[in-house]
Parts: structure tokens; C-alpha cells; sequence
């Protein structure tokens, strides 16, 4: 019944978000959750000295968690397995399909029912599924309306996010068979809700995301406000949890402070609906619960980036969402013109590492570095440091560990950036060549590119600043 | 080496950071001011109110003729009790006709249809509660599946308002869950909802529609 989603190349940035940025629905629907989001962060964190502690807090624990991740990785694989939990390891995406598909043969499985996970989209697991003839289903509303539309998430909290409620309405009933169009919300949850509980009951296999894995106590923390991700986790007869290496924490009492951080940072709710700790399979007295649990821990490319302690910093991340909630590029041409899982700011820090910078150095350069990410980052990421870092990656002379580092590279670019240089650093160049231009003012060109498409064409002035002090000085 | 120990390798590999230690969260929420039992229960209630939960408050002799009048006045026919409980045994001990209980008493893929279709609400205990965010802590087990706090489209659920913790690291450390997890621990806060369409909020997503707390004082016990 799902359409197959329809995958954006990372590469043709600036055409997605030109056509975004002159699309007048899309602008209407991203500016008015932008706003809605930000105004609800900020009214649960009213106390200022509150917020900053609990950032500290925060990005310590994140901190802690990498500058031991090997090790708490193991211990998490010891812990579960001793719950009775299955660990597997996957380098690529391509490795954790074939993971989950094992796993879905020999169930002999056919129906997945699936909770909101961005790593699964990351690997596009829906579509590995599809082709060996399973049916993976999205459950979080937000995803079953983007997948029935035959699309990806916008956004990662809030996937359809860039859909009207009539747009959802004229969805259903093309799409949902018995369901005439009804653009009340209430009504068109119902419609989901009475679709899903039947797929939740047949399905074989539930699939779900991770939001941390505590090492001490081998426990998969979940969080949600549906139930969809609990019926994931309890109905069918397999649960498998896919997350990213790096969603590990030390400890149990970790994942209460972070989530102080979470829900508050993500939709401006004080906490979600369901909060679900989960430590293994059914045991043999217990009636429900599947009867076999498994964790894939997935690296793409995240080990690059923990390979460098700058972009290390990067995987601190708790998914939360609020860099693009407040990013005012992402709120201008919205998620799917970044053309990768993860959108926004925390998208253009965290693509390259799984995606190459070949395809995705264009999105770093998507940000006048205005801050706004890194002063709401639950985890005090410092992303604005990493754009300028990733940016000079791609231009960079001598290729570095980053897979695609220096293919952004233009031999007149960088010329004229050496020239750059070079003057800057020579007050006697500089002194002659800022002469030249000033004088040659008049020859600016009236038609320079991208700039005069929307602005007056850039002149120099006539007479440079030490022209005007000297002239002050001598008094004319 | 397999995918494991490449990617262990890797990491392995990596330069070390500047130096993270544990941070003492223990002591930020030592820090926060101490409350009264009293004051949780209010805390508690104001805000799980706020999550669109009904409380009620009752007693320990009083709760089943609470919970059928609610019954009655939401038109329920069918409540879902625990597996041998002490609660579900009192409500069976109680004069009255009109709804009908049943027993979570057989592997739910033996009744899955049933269980979805046919059951009007659930009765649950709460092992205890939070007050700082109105949340319920839920330890199913043999007697009170998992199921029963989420396909019900009603919630009954009862708590004794003595175990109402400040917050979710209070209850942790309080009842030492890192010495021995469940197979699932729960923290509810409140009815199932969505936002996911044009941010409008609905109750009754995929789980109950509605949440209702029927906190308990224990005789004896004052707040």
C-alpha cells in the first residue's frame, strides 16, 4: 500500500531551495511551525540560569559518554546480551538491512510495523524491505502521512510538517480505501489510528529507533507521545531497535537529566506521553512483549567523524531538532531541499561524515553562521565552528581524512582567495592594491551574478577610508 | 576482523579529547529545593491535569465505587483487570452488574482480536509517581501486562498518593532501578496524543484516549 519514497540526491542544493524559497505554501507552512516551536521552547525554559546549567550538564554527559564510547559501547553489548538482547554491528547501510532482513527470513516474516527512527530512513530500510517483498509500515502519524504521500520526512520531530491539514484530508481519501475527505484533525487521527491498530496486530516484526542505550544497565530508552513506538515494541513478535553508535550513555541517571534537555528542546512540551525503558524480551511468565529483542548499532561514517575531536563534537547530538527549529535558512526552504535524512543544521555537520562532502559540501555553505543553532543546542554543539571547518574541508589543497574533503575545490576560487591572503598579510600590497581598485571604481561591472539577481551591483568607493582620514588630517 | 571490531578498531584509533568527567548529576538535583510529600501530590496533580489526565482523588475503601460510577457515566461495558491482583480481587468482591471484567489471564497473541476490539478500558496500579512533570511509573508484570496501559481506550489507573517522587532521577535513585530493570519500565504522562498534523493537538493516537488517576490516600496517612 506504501509508495516507495522517493530519495532527493544531496547534490542540487541550490535548485531545491530556490523553487522552495519562492514556494508560498511551503513558506507559509515552515514559518508557522517555526514560530509555534520556538515560542513553546522558550516558555519552558523561563529560568535562563536553569537553562545554562542544564545545558553544562548536558553536554557533559554527551561528552563523557564519547570520550568512553568504545568501551561503554561494550559494556551496553554485554549488558544487553546478558538481558537477552541481541547486539549486531553494521558499517554501512547496506550491512543493517541485510541485518534486519535476516532476522525478518527467518521469522519468514511478510507485514513490519515501524516506530518514528531517522536512522532507518538513514539507511532506507523501508525500501531494502520493499524489494525483498516486505511490507514496512510507518506508525508515528506524521510518517504514515509522508509515506502514503510517497514522501520523506521535513523535519526530524515532525515529519509532515510541510502538509496542510487539507492536503492530509485529500491524502486519506485518495489514499485510504472506505475514507471520504474530512479535514477534521480529530477525525483524521481517528482514520490513522483505526488503519494502524489493525497493521499492529498482524505484523511480524516491530521496528523501532533508540534514543539513548544506557551502558550500565544494557536498557533501550524510547521516547514518543502516540503509543505508536510502544505497540512497536510490545505487540509484534520481534522488536529490532536500530540507532547510531554514538546514542550510547554511561549511566541509568543520565537519561532523566538528558531528558530534562529532549522534549523541552524539541516541541516545547515538559515531557513526552511515554517514556519506555526497555531490557529485554518476554520473560517466560510475562504475556506479552516480543519474544526476541535486538539492538543493530550502525556506524556510517560516524567513526569519521569520531576520529577528529572537533567533529567529534557532533555526536553529541540528542536528535532534539531545535538547531533548525530556529535556523532562519531551514525555516525559509524547509527540509527536503536539503535532500538528506538529517535536514537543517545538525543535517549539514552530520551529512558529510555519511554521505561523503562530494555530495553534501553545498550545505554547509546554507548559513550566514548567525549562531542561532549553537545558542539552543541542548548540547552545546558548537556548529557554526564546524560549518566554517566543513566548508574549508571542501575547498581544501591537500585531501584530509574526510571522505570527498577538498572536491569543492575551484582553481580560480582558490587563486583569488590566495591573492586574498596574500594582500591582506602585506600592509604595502594591500596599500597599492586597494589604490588600484578605489580608483577603478568605475569599472565595476553593473552585472555580477548571483549577487545583482535580488541587489545593486557592489562598487568601491572612490576614495578608501585612509583617503578620507588623510584628508581629514591635512584639513582640506 | 568483523564489522565490530572494525568499528571498535576505529574508535580505538581516534585521538584522545580534551578530558570529560563524569558529571555529578546527583548534585544538580540535590540542589533543587526539597518538598513536601503535600506539595508533590499538588505538583503532580496540577500537572498531569495540564496533560489532559483526570484525577480523582479517593481512598483505599472507597475506589471501586469511584471506579464504577466513572464507568457508568463514560458508558463503559468492559474493564480489563490484572491477572490474580489484590485490586482485581476487590472489584469482583463488589456488588454490581453493569460492567463486565475481564482477566488479563492468557498470552495476549492468544486474544489479540479481543484485546483490541472488544475491550473498553483497563484498570492498572502505578508502582509510583513524579510530580515535577505529572508522570506515572508503570513496572508491568505476569499480573498487569504491558498491554493493559495501552490498548484500552480508557486508563484506569491506581495510585497511592504516598509514592509520589519529586522527579524521575528521586524515583530512580529512591527504588534503585540500576540494580535490576524490568523487562519494561513505563513513565506515562498522560492520554496518547498527536501534533503531527498542522501542530493541532488530538488525544487517543494509537493509545488511550483518555488517562484517569484515581490517587489513592492510604487511611492513616496524611498529606
Amino acid at each position: 500500500m506504501s509508495a516507495p519514497i522517493h530519495f532527493q540526491p544531496a547534490t542540487g542544493f541550490a535548485d531545491r531551495s530556490r523553487a522552495a524559497v519562492n514556494d508560498a505554501h511551503l513558506r507559509r507552512s515552515f514559518r508557522g511551525a517555526m514560530d509555534f516551536l520556538q515560542a513553546k521552547r522558550l516558555a519552558q525554559f523561563p529560568d535562563p540560569g536553569e537553562l545554562a546549567a542544564l545545558r553544562d550538564l548536558g553536554e557533559a554527559v554527551r561528552r563523557y559518554a564519547l570520550a568512553n564510547l568504545p568501551k561503554l559501547l561494550e559494556q551496553l553489548e554485554s549488558k544487553l546480551t546478558a538481558n537477552g538482547i541481541e547486539v549486531h554491528w553494521a558499517e554501512t547501510p547496506d550491512e543493517a538491512n541485510a541485518i534486519v532482513l535476516a532476522i525478518a527470513r527467518r521469522h519468514e516474516a511478510k507485514r513490519m510495523v515501524k516506530g518514528k527512527s531517522m536512522v532507518s530512513e538513514e539507511v532506507g530500510l523501508n525500501h531494502a524491505m520493499e524489494a525483498a517483498g516486505i511490507e514496512a509500515l510507518e506508525t508515528d502519524m506524521g510518517e504514515y502521512i509522508v509515506q502514503l504521500a510517497g514522501e520523506a520526512p521535513s523535519h526530524i520531530i515532525m515529519p509532515a510538517i510541510h502538509k496542510t491539514r487539507q492536503q492530509i484530508a485529500e491524502l486519506f481519501a485518495a489514499k485510504v480505501p472506505g475514507v471520504d475527505y474530512n479535514d477534521n484533525v480529530d477525525a483524521l487521527i481517528r482514520i490513522g489510528r483505526d488503519v494502524l491498530r489493525k497493521k499492529f496486530a498482524a505484523a511480524e516484526i516491530g521496528l523501532s529507533g533508540v534514543n539513548f542505550a544506557v551502558a550500565e544497565t544494557g536498557t533501550l530508552f524510547l521516547v514518543e507521545n502516540e503509543g505508536n513506538g510502544r505497540m512497536c515494541t510490545t505487540v509484534p513478535r520481534v522488536h529490532i531497535a536500530i540507532t547510531g553508535i554514538e546514542k550510547v550513555v554511561a549511566k541509568l541517571e543520565h537519561v532523566p537529566l538528558l531528558n530534562e534537555l529532549l522534549p523541552r528542546s524539541a516541541t516545547g512540551q515538559a515531557v513526552e506521553t511515554y517514556q519506555n525503558f526497555i531490557s529485554g524480551p518476554r520473560k517466560q511468565d510475562e504475556l506479552d512483549g516480543p519474544d526476541e529483542v535486538h539492538l543493530v548499532l550502525l556506524d556510517n561514517g560516524r567513526t569519521q567523524a569520531y576520529g577528529d575531536v572537533q567533529l567529534r563534537t557532533t555526536l553529541q547530538c540528542i536528535r532534539c531538532g531545535a538547531c533548525m527549529n530556529h535556523c532562519p535558512v531551514y525555516a525559509r526552504i524547509g527540509g527536503h531541499a536539503y535532500g538528506t535524512t538529517y535536514p537543517g543544521p545538525i543535517g549539514a555537520i552530520i551529512s558529510p561524515h555519511l554521505l561523503g562532502l562530494g555530495a553534501t559540501h553545498a550545505l554547509a555553505t546554507a548559513s550566514t553562521l548567525c549562531g542561532a543553532c549553537s545558542e539552543v543546542c541542548p548540547v552545546r554543539i558548537p556548529i557554526p565552528d564546524i560549518l566554517v571547518r566543513l566548508r574549508n574541508e571542501a575547498q581544501a589543497g591537500n585531501a584530509s581524512a574526510l571522505r570527498g574533503s577538498g572536491t569543492a575545490r575551484k582553481p580560480l576560487l582558490s587563486a583569488i582567495w590566495r591573492g586574498w591572503a596574500l594582500t591582506y598579510g602585506h600592509p604595502t600590497l594591500y596599500r597599492i592594491v586597494s589604490w588600484l581598485i578605489s580608483r577603478g571604481s568605475a569599472l565595476a561591472p553593473s552585472n555580477q551574478g548571483a549577487w545583482t539577481r535580488s541587489r545593486t551591483p557592489l562598487k568601491p568607493a572612490r576614495r578608501r577610508l585612509r583617503d578620507l582620514l588623510a584628508a581629514r588630517d591635512s584639513g582640506k | 576482523m568483523n564489522a565490530r571490531e572494525r568499528i571498535l578498531a576505529r574508535l580505538r584509533q581516534a585521538p584522545a579529547g580534551a578530558p570529560a568527567p563524569l558529571p555529578d548529576v546527583d548534585a544538580w538535583y540535590a540542589a533543587a529545593a526539597a518538598e513536601d510529600l503535600a506539595a508533590r501530590v499538588e505538583r503532580f496533580k496540577a500537572n498531569i491535569e495540564a496533560a489532559h489526565a483526570e484525577v480523582h482523588e479517593t481512598d483505599e475503601a472507597d475506589w471501586p465505587a469511584l471506579l464504577f460510577d466513572l464507568a457508568a457515566q463514560k458508558s463503559l461495558r468492559t474493564v480489563l483487570v490484572g491477572n490474580g491482583t489484590p485490586q482485581a480481587a476487590t472489584l469482583r468482591s463488589q456488588p454490581q452488574q453493569a460492567l463486565k471484567l475481564v482477566g488479563y489471564d492468557r498470552p495476549a497473541a492468544a486474544w489479540r482480536a479481543e484485546l483490541f476490539e472488544r475491550i473498553d478500558a483497563a484498570l492498572t496500579t502505578a508502582k509510583s509517581a513524579i510530580a515535577a512533570t505529572g508522570s506515572l511509573i508503570l513496572w508491568p508484570d505476569p499480573c498487569e501486562p504491558r498491554l493493559m496501559s495501552l490498548v484500552p481506550p480508557v486508563h484506569f489507573v491506581l495510585l497511592d498518593a504516598a509514592m509520589i517522587h519529586a522527579n524521575l532521577h528521586a524515583a530512580m535513585a529512591a527504588e534503585n532501578w540500576a540494580a535490576g530493570m524490568p523487562t519494561n519500565a513505563l513513565v506515562i504522562s498522560g492520554p496518547s496524543k498527536t501534533a503531527d498534523i498542522q501542530q493541532t493537538l488530538a488525544y487517543g493516537a494509537h493509545g488511550p484516549r483518555e488517562l484517569i488517576v484515581l490517587l489513592c490516600r492510604r487511611t492513616g496517612v496524611t498529606s
